[in-house]
């Protein structure tokens, strides 16, 4: 029985983790697809970018893992901003698949980009001391970088949901997912916030990319199309817009997930494309988008 | 019964229409060039055989696509589903004692065609990001099946197989790729009949009105939904024999059937050719495969070079030439024209 329980407990740590990592990374996506209607395929390069420099910022000049990651974060929010500024906003009001491959295209330079510069092995990340052992909880021992991750994973949701439910920026950002014209005619420059929550979107994937070094096993180049497929299913099943259901999609998905590998290992991945389907089929908008 | 009522000039609107429907399966001479070019090339450079039969099956492949992105307007990023399962079905066959080629591509046809069927009446209920996703989704989660089940499939190492002789004539050749080109050539050559001859025909009209507008083609009573799936089963199973093909002459066939990347790429040489054109497939395939062959032959096959270069090229497509290669011709020749005038 304990043992059971010991085993429940450690899909769910090691699920809900993995479940903030998608989250953190995907609801930059769900907002940018929800607010521009823009299929930003290059969402997972920003990601790996803040990765790679955090990488780069701990094992290169020993900077503070923190550190590293805020100014992955920063560094990765400027950089989004300008491909924003100078291509994307070219193709706003053009066809789902010029988008597309505009930023396919994107993925593949910046993929190309990485290769270059830390060459085609997985980059491995040193991480400070005091995440490594594992901590006791009485009932079952956990790493504690997962428990880290957890609680770091809450606390961005809670500021997330918090900022946008709360504040005046936030209130303007909704009313411009909801309904664009409108909150035009109100008198809020679209385009200005737009640019900003664009920004932040691509800085938290960053942020993601950095935490998610570890669980991964490494950040590599491929990895910008092999997740890819991961995130923008969590914004489909999610809703995209919905940052509610961008988070219960990143449980659902990161959950089963987990527990799918840890289970059948041989058929692992299949389980959350299943999942996806099977939502998909009965809300095609998402389990809270808009009908 | 009165002779002044103006059904003459109705008539004569709808025999103009008919004439133009007629006249659209015309063939231009300018069309016999590829075909001209597929058998100059066989003659004349026999040591790239190889390239150019997997160039003229993806030529294939890409004309399937072209159906369903350029001419009914539904954006696939999962287009090795078909490609993936014909190419297993004929492998399976022939490992299990039905190695005649031919029935290896109908069967490959066919069963691409079912899998279209069941997942496009599904699928195609969506739009937009939902249905990328899910086109996406269905190819991931062939290629885990493919994976898990590596005691059937082979898994990343693949399985080999030998077809019997095509029509009991001739064997296709692994070495010089002499009957092998050839009948990717053929197969190629019949494949664009149909698809030239369903694009041409009221049917295809009808596809093209629905890219451009659903809601009206819908009003003006077209049942959308019915057409969209149709579309979807014909190129699957073109995509299907196409699968087929590229492992047949290959004599192998592993799990890298379905990869996103080879999704990926075969959208990336329709655009850059021009979609909705069906000569743009062709162009698009032969430039980014000779472009592709030269990188990898001057710079080495393991370098980011050709993925960067292929990046900006897409993304100079997308900003200043959206109709590809053949629409940029299309302008030159017009200017041409225009100047001369």
């Amino acid at each position: 029985m304990s043992s059971f329980l010991i085993e429940i407990s450690t899909v769910l740590v090691f699920g809900i983790a993995y479940s903030m990592l998608l989250f953190i990374i995907s609801v930059g996506l769900s907002i940018t697809m929800g607010f521009m209607g823009f299929a930003n395929l290059a969402h997972g390069a920003f990601a790996m970018i803040g990765g790679y420099l955090t990488v780069t910022l701990v094992g290169g000049s020993g900077a503070p893992f923190f550190v590293a990651l805020l100014v992955a974060f920063v560094a990765v929010a400027l950089l989004s901003s300008v491909f924003e500024r100078f291509l994307y906003r070219h193709l706003y009001r053009r066809p789902e698949l010029d988008q597309v491959l505009l930023t396919i295209g994107l993925v593949f330079a910046l993929t190309a980009g990485v290769t270059f510069i830390w060459g085609p092995d997985p980059q491995l990340i040193q991480m400070p001391d005091y995440f490594k052992g594992n901590v006791d909880f009485g009932f079952a021992t956990f790493p504690p970088y997962r428990i880290f991750l957890v609680v770091s994973g809450a606390i961005i949701v809670a500021g997330l949901f918090y900022g946008l439910e709360r504040t005046r920026v936030g209130a303007q950002i909704r009313a411009a997912v909801d309904n664009r014209r409108m909150a035009e005619a109100c008198g809020i420059n679209t385009g200005r916030i737009f640019t900003w929550t664009f920004a932040l979107g691509s800085g938290m994937a960053a942020l993601g990319g950095g935490l998610g070094i570890q669980i991964l096993g490494g950040i590599k180049p491929t990895f910008a199309f092999e997740y890819l497929v991961i995130f923008l299913i969590v914004v489909a099943v999610g809703g995209s817009g919905n940052i509610r259901g961008t988070f219960f999609a990143a449980l659902l998905l990161g959950i089963t997930d987990f527990a799918g590998k840890f289970y059948f290992p041989e058929g692992g991945a299949f389980f959350i494309f299943a999942i996806t389907i099977i939502v998909l089929l009965i809300r095609p908008q998402g389990l809270m988008g808009k009908a | 019964m009165t002779t002044e009522t103006p059904t003459g000039s109705v008539s004569g609107a709808a025999t103009d229409a008919i004439r133009a429907m007629a006249s659209r399966h015309r063939i231009h001479w300018a069309e016999a060039i590829p075909w001209i070019v597929a058998i100059a090339v066989f003659f004349m450079l026999p040591g790239y055989r190889l390239l150019a039969t997997q160039i003229l099956i993806l030529i294939l492949f890409a004309l399937s696509l072209d159906l369903i992105v350029g001419y009914t307007g539904i954006v696939s990023l999962g287009h090795t589903a078909f490609f993936g399962t014909g190419a297993y079905v004929t492998a399976l066959l022939a490992t299990n004692g039905v190695p005649d080629p031919i029935f290896g591509l109908a069967a490959a046809a066919v069963a691409a065609a079912v899998l279209a069927f069941l997942s496009g009446w599904v699928l195609l209920r969506t739009h937009g990001l939902t249905l990328l996703v899910l086109t996406m989704a269905v190819t991931v989660m062939l290629h885990e099946l493919a994976n898990d089940f590596d005691e059937i499939t082979g898994g990343f190492d693949g399985i080999n197989f030998t077809n019997s002789k095509i029509f009991g004539l001739v064997k296709l050749d692994q070495l010089w790729y002499t009957s092998s080109y050839l009948y990717a050539l053929g197969c190629l050559f019949v494949g664009f009949v149909v698809i030239r001859t369903i694009i041409n025909a009221p049917y295809g009209r009808m596809l093209i009105g629905i890219r451009e507008n659903s809601t009206r083609m819908a009003a003006i009573g077209t049942p959308v939904h019915l057409r969209q799936v149709t579309a979807y089963m014909i190129s699957g199973a073109i995509a299907g024999v196409a699968g087929a093909l590229w492992v047949q002459v290959q004599g192998n066939v592993t799990t890298a059937v379905y990869s996103f990347q080879m999704s990926g790429d075969l959208l990336i040489m329709l655009i850059l050719g021009g979609t909705g054109r069906l000569y743009g497939a062709f162009l698009g395939v032969v430039v980014f495969k000779i472009l592709e062959s030269t990188t990898e032959l001057v710079l080495g096959t393991d370098h980011p070079y050709w993925q960067f270069a292929i990046g900006i090229v897409l993304i100079l497509t997308v900003l200043f030439a959206r109709r590809g290669l053949l629409g940029l011709f299309e302008d030159f020749t017009a200017r041409l024209r225009g100047g001369s005038r």
